[in-house]
């Protein structure tokens, strides 16, 4: 092993920057003749929209222009997409409804945009936003997920009857509901998984600024995927040509899905930038974040599970209504259908499984990707029922999921929806989660808690996710309009140092480190003189950019081969440098030689001759730089065990995590250091989905939690130290072995949490959040 | 935030001054509230008068049987403060867990009770020791202080010059926190006096109060089992996204037998 | 406006600022300091936090005009040339960052748990101090890991 390569806990690369106040945040970028932009925003959840007279802010101190849905038309601006096609079971494509960057003719939810204010300072643009007078006849509003299809709703958009965007069966349901007709035992659950305002602690912002030389709009925005995002403003939107518009994500403070969207404010400024040749700026604040960003999650779902009398199960029923807003965001379509159904055989290896998702329209921001998207969904559906079913059958939690895993002789193994998993080991990740948590010391540490009055409890998730996103065959059949490869660079300099380019995006994954690994491991140059480069359509030629726990198991392999590439050219230039034959040379440990030989010459050496070709022979082409495209064969299928302990306060309802362990398989690590952190945050975006974040609208579309001061972000002391372990496999398909990390705690940790609870109480279920009231209501119900 | 006119004084004459002056003023202290406010275009003061200049207002004196903490006083100072800590022990610790380290050092004592936020901690504390506010026009008892949310006894250009509290025999203060904001969904503040108990409470109800019928109880037989029996009014309790007025109502009955317990 | 000046990292600056501009607005877009970053409006994700006269202050919710003549130190007074304040330091060496940008917020409040809580401080303490810090990154595990060890790097 390479100092500092695989396996190595390399302190991060791009830390000192952070550290020291250097990084550079969209917000940061400021550039003379600059302007500020503000959204004038719908106050209400629905409502057509009259007349709006932007005059009085017009002529507001200090303002550029004031713009509305008729200046985009105008301009043949397009309205947004959604870009994966989910087939209703009628056989139509799913309903979208129109989505343009600022009203045209009607709101849909409260805090849509309706027209943007561009002033010299922000303070003024604000000022003059409540002079935009805007006659609205508002309408009523639908909020709630569970009704929103019902039959007497108002209709939100004309295209989608009842509010439907789509229905979506999948499976064989004359065989599924035959085995429940037969089953031994039959166990159901009812839950709602939460709606979640993903948060990552940057909000969002764009800057743009048009050359009028070169006919160029450059477009700082906080993107996890700069290339796509180029993609679809240009393809799409009509912003601007590929090659006339440059997308730079800079550094990005957090994503968690939320920044891989194209949204409305991004397009009108890369717009207005241009229309007005001058640079604009656009900063979300924290309540617009919370009003307009993409939430997350927002499923009603009823689950079924035919089990024998040994506590196999049989087949599985889901039946589910996912919100997704009053638009279809970018991915919107995707995330409850195949990211979900998809996943709903968990480790086991129920044979037949049915699921029914009713995609709906509601007065509410729109829904899309958050941390594991679906996946996150799936889990919590599969292992809380898992308990029901456990508690049903009188077998413990462990226990019946040690009856259903898949065997570890069975990979690669085939479910029932579609998925083919790679590699895993279950049993493995269970036992030593099991012991981790010393769960069989768990009774006495529960009777110990009962003599001070408290309730303890314990709680098993054991979740696999498909990450690794994703071939694209596989994804172009299920209706995507893109394909998810990645692509990489390699580049040597003449003076032996490197750059590496990345189509995937870091914002806080350390990207820049960990590919950095992988390049001194396979090239043998020190870490310090590789430098990774991201997040630039200028500087690097193409990427899908990062989401889905994908960066190294796709991006990562890509670099591999590009680096692969450049040993093999670098054989060739070492064989005429070093008067041998191309088959003699052999590359190790960064050094070209001749095998058997003493001649040698380092891949540094190597560089510069390729720079100074002073009597290269014919065919023998200069330079040393290589890019490489990865297209995966399959998803990356990381899974493993989390347990939860948790005491309770039966008087209060309060809840604390006193334990929490976690043993997952992530096949082999690059960078211990950095997976553990993901593991960590990972466990507490999910405990903050189980315990406090619960997004409300109340029966007027209103956002209720629009702020810290009512949505409760997971601190410091809601949550204890964690034990973090792993049992990896090795996936077959994966040139580096390599899984994915960045969303299995969010996975893993909600019916972790919530299965400790309900075993803490007695009680068959309750949902997320699980607040101290809620915690206290079922407590006393229970007693 | 709506543009207004900064004004910095030296003394409470010249914020009166600066005040009766002013078209629509506002004096601010720590500003911890009324900054937030005003980025939200919720409050739109013509002037805004800083009394983080007036050094008459700030420090911690104990004489004889009384504490007096000046208006401008931070939070951080009297949770710091070993005279605090020594009379009134409670105090110090309500004061060591209002907001955040950094909205400590930064709140005041007469800023949060002359706010008077329905969930403020402060007020449970005034009501409760039976402390006096003084201001530049006149003594107030704790008990006539708050009017009603967000609403006091202070005149338009009233300035608090200090509160004085009495040292107490024992008291406790509860807190249940808001998961999300970290005020108070309760917080009960029980002083157990020679002659008598007095229970604040804020959080519970549109302003901090007296628990009248907990006092009752407590007064009878000084046990935390006596709470059980007392009937609270829960159509008076708040209600919101984070507790319904049944679980306020029960969660007052719980933070005032765990400070009976931690002053038994 | 009103004319400001203040000592800022061991300098001397004024500017000039509408009353209403923030402490936070006077650093990033006067001095084009941007370290110090904004995360929300209602004065709780801690990620702005600089210290003023010696303690930590939410620098978004203290108007530039209340800190003229104070003595301002943010994330990028910390440093001495490329040598890390051990805090810093211990943040790096723990992994107590991801995306960066509740960090300088939480180096400043860091410090100021140390300044107050002393070098032995326990991990408790730690994590009920940095109530007014939100990070969504790190499950905060490794933050107070890095508190710890800055803590003890600070006392020497």
């Amino acid at each position: 092993m390479a100092e500092n390569g695989i396996g190595a806990s390399v302190r991060r690369k791009e830390d000192n920057r952070f550290l020291t106040g250097k990084g550079n945040y969209t917000d940061d970028i400021n550039v003379v003749g600059q302007t500020y932009a503000y959204f004038v925003r719908s106050p209400y959840a629905h409502a057509i929209l009259n007349s709006i007279d932007t005059s009085a802010a017009s002529a507001s101190d200090g303002v550029v222009a004031v713009l509305t849905g008729d200046d985009l038309a105008e301009d043949g601006i397009a309205p947004l997409i959604c870009g994966v096609n989910v087939t209703s079971d009628d056989g139509e494509p799913h309903r979208a409804p129109l989505h343009p960057a600022l009203a045209q003719g009607k709101v849909n939810y409260v805090g849509d945009h309706v027209a943007v204010v561009i002033a010299e300072s922000l303070a003024q643009a604000k000022d003059a936003a409540e002079k935009v007078s805007i006659d609205y006849e508002v309408l009523p509003a639908v909020a709630s997920t569970a009704t929103a299809a019902e039959e007497n709703q108002q209709q939100i958009h004309d295209i989608a009857p009842n509010n439907m965007c789509y229905n979506w069966p999948f499976g064989d349901k004359a065989a599924v509901d035959a085995v429940f007709e037969t089953a031994h035992k039959i166990s159901t659950l009812d839950l709602i998984n939460n709606r979640m305002v993903t948060n990552p602690m940057e909000p969002r912002a764009a800057a743009g600024e048009y050359n009028s030389g070169t006919e160029e709009i450059t477009l700082h925005v906080t993107t996890q995927n700069p290339h796509v995002h180029r993609l679809i403003l240009s393809a799409f939107n009509q912003l601007a040509p590929e090659h006339k518009l440059r997308v730079v994500g800079p550094d990005v403070g957090g994503g968690f899905g939320v920044k891989i969207f194209v949204y409305a404010e991004e397009l009108v400024v890369g717009w207005a930038c241009r229309k007005l040749n001058r640079p604009v700026k656009w900063t979300s604040d924290r309540t617009e974040a919370f009003l307009a960003d993409a939430h997350g999650r927002d499923h009603v779902a009823t689950a079924e599970m035919a089990l024998d009398d040994q506590g196999k199960f049989l087949a599985m029923r889901v039946n589910t209504t996912a919100n997704l807003g009053a638009y279809l965001s970018t991915f919107s379509t995707m995330v409850p259908s195949y990211l979900y159904a998809f996943l709903l055989a968990g480790q086991y290896t129920t044979p037949l499984i049915y699921s029914e998702v009713k995609a709906v329209f509601t007065n509410t921001a729109p829904v899309d990707a958050a941390r594991g998207a679906g996946r996150p969904e799936a889990t919590y559906l599969l292992e809380r029922l898992v308990d029901v079913c456990a508690e049903d059958m009188g077998l413990d939690p462990a226990e019946i999921r040690r009856r259903n895993f898949i065997p570890v002789d069975a990979f690669p193994y085939q479910t029932p929806v579609v998925q083919c998993y790679d590699s895993g080991d279950y049993p493995a990740a269970l036992e030593k989660a099991l012991q981790l948590a010393d769960y069989d010391g768990f009774t006495g540490r529960a009777e110990e808690a009962k003599s001070r009055g408290m309730l303890r409890g314990i709680g098993l998730s054991s979740y696999v996710e498909a990450c690794g996103i994703a071939p694209s065959a596989a994804v172009g059949q299920l209706g995507a309009g893109v394909g998810l490869w990645e692509s990489a660079q390699v580049r040597f300099n003449p003076t032996g140092n490197v750059q590496v380019f990345t189509g995937t995006h870091s914002h806080g994954q350390g990207h820049e480190t960990t590919f950095a690994q992988l390049v001194t491991e396979q090239l043998g140059v020190p870490i310090e003189n590789i430098e990774v480069i991201h997040g630039d359509t200028a500087k690097t030629q193409f990427g899908m950019g990062t989401y889905g726990s994908r960066s190294l198991a796709v991006g990562g392999v890509a670099i591999a081969k590009a680096c692969e590439k450049l040993i093999e050219k670098g054989k060739k230039i070492a064989a005429h440098a070093l008067e041998a034959a191309e088959g003699d040379i052999e590359f190790v440990d960064g050094d070209f030689t001749v095998a058997g030989t003493d001649k040698a010459m380092n891949i540094a050496e190597v560089a510069f001759n390729a720079y100074v070709p002073h009597s290269y022979p014919e065919g023998l082409e200069p330079g040393f730089d290589e890019n490489a495209f990865f297209d995966p064969l399959n998803f990356s299928f990381p899974a493993g065990t989390h347990v939860c302990e948790v005491e309770v306060d039966p008087e209060t309802g309060e809840v604390e995590i006193v334990k929490y362990s976690a043993v997952d398989d992530f096949g082999k690590l690059i960078n211990p250091m950095i997976v553990e952190g993901q593991v960590h945050g990972g466990i507490v975006h999910g405990v903050g989905q189980a315990l406090l974040e619960g997004c409300q609208y109340d029966d007027d579309g209103q956002l209720i939690t629009a702020s810290y001061m009512d949505y409760a972000m997971p601190r410091a002391d809601n949550v204890p130290s964690f034990d973090v372990d792993y049992a990896p496999t090795n996936p077959p398909h994966n040139p580096l072995g390599v899984k994915g990390c960045g969303e299995a705690g969010a996975i893993g940790a909600p019916p972790a949490v919530i299965n400790a609870i309900s075993n803490a109480l007695g009680v068959k279920h309750i949902d997320m959040p699980a607040t101290p009231e809620a915690v206290w209501r079922a407590a006393q119900s229970a007693a | 935030m709506y543009n207004f006119s900064y004004q910095k004084v030296s003394s409470v004459a010249d914020a009166v001054e600066a005040m009766q002056k002013s078209e629509d003023g506002k004096f601010v202290a720590g500003g911890q509230t009324m900054l937030p406010t005003m980025k939200h275009r919720l409050a739109s003061p013509s002037d805004l008068i800083d009394l983080a200049g007036v050094g008459e207002l700030v420090g911690i004196s104990v004489d004889g049987e009384t504490v007096t903490i000046g208006a401008m006083t931070s939070h951080a100072a009297v949770a710091a403060s070993s005279e605090v800590q020594a009379a009134i022990p409670a105090l110090a610790k309500l004061a060591g867990n209002i907001g955040d380290p950094a909205v400590r050092n930064r709140g005041t004592i007469g800023g949060s009770i002359a706010n008077n936020d329905p969930a403020a901690d402060y007020p449970a504390a005034v009501i409760a020791l039976g402390a006096t506010v003084t201001t530049n026009k006149r003594d107030i008892s704790g008990d006539e202080f708050f009017i009603g949310m967000f609403e006091t006894a202070l005149a338009e250009d009233e300035v608090i010059v200090s509160v004085s509290f009495p040292k107490a025999g024992t008291a406790a203060y509860m807190k249940f926190e808001n998961p999300a904001s970290r005020y108070a969904i309760v917080g009960v503040f029980l002083v157990k006096f020679i002659d008598g108990v007095r229970v604040g409470v804020t959080g519970a109800t549109a302003c901090a109060h007296r628990g009248m019928r907990l006092e009752e109880a407590l007064n009878k037989t000084f046990t935390a089992d006596v709470i059980d029996s007392v009937e609270l009014p829960i159509e008076k309790m708040n209600a919101d996204i984070h507790a319904s007025a049944e679980y306020r109502a029960h969660l007052v009955k719980v933070m005032t037998k765990r400070a009976v317990e931690a002053c038994a | 406006m009103q004319t400001i000046s203040m000592n800022i990292n061991g300098v001397s600056v004024s500017g000039e600022v509408e009353d209403r501009t923030l402490l936070v607005q006077f650093l990033r877009e006067n001095l084009r300091l941007t370290g110090t970053h904004v995360g929300c409006d209602t004065s709780q994700c801690g990620a702005c936090v600089v210290h003023v006269d010696g303690v930590s202050v939410k620098s978004c919710t203290i108007l530039a005009v209340q800190s003229d003549g104070c003595e301002v130190v943010t994330i990028e007074g910390l440093a001495t040339g490329s040598h890390l304040h051990p805090m810093q330091q211990a943040f790096k060496d723990n992994h107590g960052l991801q995306c960066g940008f509740c960090t300088p917020g939480m180096v400043m409040s860091a410090i100021d748990i140390v300044n107050r809580n002393g070098c032995d401080v326990d991990e408790a303490t730690v994590r009920k101090e940095l109530e007014g810090n939100i990070c969504r990154c790190t499950g905060y595990h490794n933050i107070v890991k890095s508190v710890q060890a800055g803590a003890k790097n600070m006392g020497g």
